[in-house]
């Protein structure tokens, strides 16, 4: 009975694992092919990936992609501790009930909403301020913005929760000034936190098709932009090359995020078996 | 202790002096549930005032509502003669130890000790002549640089202590303080801590589970139940003259029995109970034919085989020996009287298990006395 549940069990891991999978792994073994027409096997060559290299819209779409997901990731993970800092720590405030909910609102919005309301931010500002001149870097960061600090924030407050406020009470009761408590205290203990925020706000702008494509401007093609243009004209290869090398970077940057994830859970558990004594 | 009370050991006998602590009307809900109800409360400097009662009972949060982490939903709490309603935690002249001691995990020992000294802005030179010296009061000079996860409970404990003691604060507030160290170590923390507090002169309120500690430590100790006081006296008060049903029982042991007012004279009172009519010198407010409680410790009863002497003028009743538990130093034994009554006695283990002929034994016949100012009348 026990060794046909863990048959079956097994089976269906490799179905799913397989249904997952296969598709980026033929992505992957299609980059290699030779031929130029995608679903032809004309051995196995590089020549797309030197396609890829040479080609000077392609690096500038990677160039801006990189930009925005690190000053997305930086200001979203400062923007989301903070938020999530003030829905855990400040206790009961006026508002916190809506400020609780706007928080999380990008989270469960539909993308195209989101993009669309962004756009037509952007629009108004611009007709009443000037401001933004043109779309393009600006305006897809602040879009990215918007959603990725809600992840952050949600965090953020799960870790804030977790730790309990003890440890801020002590540093309080010895005599350190709020401010001090968070540099001293809170903030060393986020760490683990914020970084995991910051590579998922990292992957979420890297990831965004809709919402950039809603808030771009001529010419700044980010790098989903640019391969769904592309595709639309047809499968080719060189998309499957680029593919892979995002498909291959972005593995990288869970691994990592997972493994600070790992690290965060070990040291929660070791302070829940401290905060339980003896 | 012994001897003449003396007002300058017995401040709150002495009505012209000026309690440090002062709690009047102090109220903590939480929500619905009130975790502190409507207590008052004195405590005077250099008391080692305990806070004493079961789980849940609100110690900690009166104690929280003293460091300034919660704020009381109605009432005052004065401290050193400031009201400290608008005293954040991080300006009152106090220190805490916590329950769950609440070490800061990313800092060694040695840093978490220092902590509170840094922020008050003490010289290096200083903070590390005063974080040795009391690293070596906690016996914890060897684990400096050890974090917090790389130490044992007892030891935690200590750093936590430590921590708290570094400070000399006017007032320190330790919640279970020695709970988790050895009966060696904790009593040298007991005598460390009461000798620090006749030293320095710092107040200290103590939370505890152990009714011996709070014993032994304690100027006066507050017997708690949900919420409110039950009690507030020294030791031997509230040991010997217990003022409730529930403080007769949380100290120590009692026998407790339902007992009717028959006479209620100036200095004596007599009632009926299940072992008969019992005499109480007992100078207590009741009327004759009043429901009361009579409580009668354990150890207050003489146990003798029957036909041995017993004291001229005491109590007597004779009952048999249903159960006896041995606890090394002295033993328990369960008496029923009249054959309905279940009296528990303790007495001192005088002679060694082999010579048991000498001692009294199971299914044995025994006479139970006592004298007449043993027994507590109790209205509540
Ligand atoms: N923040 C809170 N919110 C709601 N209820 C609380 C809160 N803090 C304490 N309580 C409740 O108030 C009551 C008193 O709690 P408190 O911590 O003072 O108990 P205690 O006497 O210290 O118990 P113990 O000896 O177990 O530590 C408990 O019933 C507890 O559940
Ligand atoms: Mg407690």
């Amino acid at each position: 009975m026990g060794k046909g549940r863990s048959l079956f069990l097994t089976v269906m891991l490799w179905l799913g694992m397989a249904f997952l999978y296969v598709p980026m792994l033929l992505l992957i073994i299609y980059s290699f092919n030779y031929s130029k027409l995608v679903p032809v096997w004309g051995g196995w060559s590089v020549r797309w990936y030197k396609v890829l290299f040479e080609s000077e819209e392609v690096w500038n779409a990677v160039a801006l992609s990189l930009k925005i997901a690190v000053v997305n990731a930086t200001f979203a993970t400062l923007l989301g501790a903070l938020a999530g800092l003030a829905m855990v720590r400040f206790g009961k405030f006026r508002g916190r009930t809506l400020f609780g909910g706007m928080l999380a609102a990008p989270l469960v919005m539909p993308e195209v909403i989101t993009g669309l309301s962004l756009l037509l931010l952007f629009i108004t500002l611009s007709k009443m301020i000037g401001w933004p001149a043109e779309r393009g870097f600006t305006t897809i960061t602040i879009a990215h913005i918007t959603f990725s600090m809600a992840y952050v924030s949600v965090i953020v407050q799960s870790r804030l929760t977790g730790m309990g406020e003890t440890l801020e009470e002590a540093a309080l009761d010895l005599g350190a000034k709020p401010f001090r408590v968070l540099t001293d205290i809170t903030l060393p203990r986020l760490t683990p936190a914020m970084v995991s925020g910051w590579l998922l706000a990292f992957t979420l702008s890297l990831d965004d098709l809709v919402i950039s494509s809603f808030v771009t401007g001529p010419g700044a093609n980010t790098l989903p932009i640019l391969i769904y243009s592309r595709i639309r004209l047809g499968l080719r290869p060189d998309i499957n090359a680029l593919a892979t090398i995002i498909i291959v970077t972005v593995a990288i940057g869970v691994a990592i995020a997972a493994f600070m994830l790992m690290r965060q859970e070990r040291q929660r558990l070791a302070e829940e078996k401290m905060a339980a004594g003896p | 202790m012994a001897g003449v009370p003396n007002l300058a050991d017995t401040p709150w006998l002495d009505p012209s002096s000026e309690p440090f602590i002062r709690l009047r009307g102090v109220t903590k809900k939480f929500g619905d549930f009130t975790a502190v109800n409507n207590v008052d409360l004195d405590i005077y400097k250099g008391e080692l005032f305990c806070l004493l009662g079961g789980s849940g009972c609100g110690k900690s949060t009166l104690l929280r509502m003293l460091a300034g982490f919660e704020v009381p939903t109605s009432g005052r709490i004065m401290i050193d003669g400031v009201d400290m309603s608008d005293v954040p935690a991080y300006e009152r002249p106090t220190n805490m130890m916590f329950q769950s001691y609440a070490l800061f995990p990313h800092m060694t020992v040695e840093k978490n000790i220092a902590y509170g000294l840094k922020q008050e802005g003490v010289a290096k030179s200083e903070i590390a002549d005063r974080v040795d010296e009391v690293l070596g009061l906690v016996e914890l000079t060897d684990f400096t640089k050890r974090k917090p996860d790389q130490l044992s409970g007892g030891q935690r404990q200590r750093v936590a202590l430590a921590r708290a003691l570094v400070k000399k604060p006017k007032l320190l507030l330790l919640d279970e303080p020695l709970g988790a160290l050895d009966k060696r170590l904790r009593e040298q923390t007991q005598f460390e801590l009461m000798n620090i507090q006749d030293q320095v002169g710092i107040t200290f309120v103590v939370v505890t589970h152990d009714q011996d500690e709070a014993m032994t430590l304690s100027t006066r100790i507050a017997v708690m139940d949900a919420g409110n006081f039950q009690q507030i006296g020294t030791p031997t008060e509230i040991y010997e003259f217990p003022e409730s049903r529930f403080v007769a029982d949380f100290i120590g042991n009692a026998n407790m029995l339902d007992a009717r007012v028959t006479e209620a004279g100036t200095d004596h009172v007599t009632v009926e109970t299940a072992l008969g009519t019992i005499r109480t010198e007992q100078g207590i407010q009741v009327q004759e034919g009043q429901k009361v409680y009579l409580a009668l410790r354990p150890e207050k009863i003489h146990l003798a085989k029957a036909g041995d002497p017993v004291h001229e003028g005491n109590m007597q009743v004779t009952g048999h020996v249903e159960d006896i538990g041995y606890m090394g130093d002295m033993s328990v034994y369960k008496v029923l009287v009249n054959g309905e009554t279940m009296i528990e006695v303790t007495a001192p283990n005088l002679t060694r298990p082999k010579q048991r002929s000498l001692a009294i034994t199971w299914d044995e016949e025994v006479v139970l006395s006592w004298h007449s100012n043993s027994p507590v009348l109790l209205v509540r």
